[in-house]
């Protein structure tokens, strides 16, 4: 585990052809990580909490109960449902809705490509399902983790936990109205950062990692002020490339597994 | 809302979901691209630090989140459990905010 950022999906790589559960970094079939396991019931509740808030924004914007149930189901992308319910309740146009929801959907895109080494084997009804709760804190929670079966099971975990903890929290929201309060005065929005802060720290152990992480934060900062919102995160995944290309590979054969890989 | 619109939204933004994650064949996931699609998250969890913290629409901003995530770092740093990241930054946000 000392120097897993890269390494770990060149690991996974190899796995594709062959024996793929015998990952020696992994715990056995279905044993999360405790660490993973606490991490994701706090995250869960933030969410609920986050989803109580949604609820009470989308029928206030004039959706049904059902409306906002079905867009937390179906849509599923927190920040993409909160613009559009956003832009429609201050007046906007439906396209200007659907614009600005997008624009922050689209980095899911991103994550698409980087979880798919890891669910690349799976049957593609699995991976259809997966794409579903393929979201900021699944992509995150799941690649801090170390090896592929590990991540698999942590993505898994994650994505249905904050599934269900965000539909639960948008149906009480919508319900009930806002029984809880306001999220920002507890704090929770800085809940947020705070986790992607813990959950970038495994990627930083390489010096590509670190090139990445600050191309991608210089890169969202100079474009918040200049773009939409969800165009600076989406732009920083541009940042990989000077990480590729400027950044010493992790092992002296220029492999990508150089590290403790199990493979 | 109608209904279509929280339809094609969905549609929309399963696509954008799928794209990747079923659309990539093992094949296109080696090489090159295997090593790009690794450091996608350490390029875009950095990023969605700073939008989550210093924005305001279309403004940088420093604010009570600012004080979380200071805290959330220096914990991080030092190698500091999940919950006790997590949870002390949104204690260090409501605290300043109350304060304010």
């Amino acid at each position: 585990m000392a120097h897993d950022s890269s390494g770990d999906d060149g690991a996974a790589a190899h796995e594709f052809g062959g024996d793929r559960v015998t990952d020696s970094s992994d715990r056995p079939d279905g044993v999360l990580d405790p660490r993973a396991r606490r991490a994701i019931w706090v995250l869960g509740a933030a969410i609920g909490v986050f989803g109580v808030s949604f609820g009470v924004l989308a029928t206030t914007a004039g959706l049904t109960v059902a409306q906002a149930c079905a867009m937390s189901l179906l849509v599923f992308t927190g920040a993409s449902q909160f613009a559009a319910v956003g832009v429609i309740g201050a007046g906007g146009s439906l396209g200007s809705a659907f614009g600005s929801a997008l624009l922050l959907a689209a980095r899911n895109a991103a994550y698409g490509v980087a979880m798919a080494p890891t669910m690349a084997g799976r049957s593609l009804g699995r991976r259809l399902l997966a794409a579903q709760v393929l979201i900021d804190e699944s992509t995150a929670m799941a690649t801090a983790q170390p090896g592929r079966v590990a991540r698999e099971h942590t993505f898994w975990a994650t994505g249905l936990a904050v599934f269900v903890c965000w539909n639960a929290g948008t149906a009480l929201g919508a319900v009930a109205g806002d029984a809880i309060g306001d999220p920002e005065a507890l704090g929770l929005d800085a809940a947020f950062p705070a986790g992607f802060v813990a959950l970038v720290m495994p990627h930083l152990r390489s010096r590509r990692g670190q090139v990445a992480a600050a191309g991608g934060a210089l890169v969202a900062l100079v474009l918040v002020p200049l773009a939409p919102a969800g165009i600076p995160i989406v732009a920083a995944a541009l940042a990989v490339v000077p990480a590729v290309l400027f950044a010493p590979s992790p092992s002296p054969t220029g492999r990508p597994d150089g590290g403790e890989g199990p493979a | 809302m109608s209904w279509w619109a929280i339809l094609g939204l969905a549609g929309a933004a399963y696509a954008l979901k799928a794209a990747g994650l079923v659309g990539l064949g093992p094949r296109a996931v080696e090489g090159t691209a295997l090593r790009l699609a690794a450091l996608l998250p350490a390029a875009l969890l950095p990023a969605l630090v700073v939008v989550n913290t210093f924005a305001a629409d279309r403004r940088l901003v420093v604010d009570a989140r600012a004080a979380g995530l200071a805290v959330a770092v220096a914990l991080a740093w030092r190698r500091a459990p999940f919950v006790l990241i997590v949870g002390l930054a949104a204690a260090t946000t409501a605290l300043v905010r109350a304060a304010a």
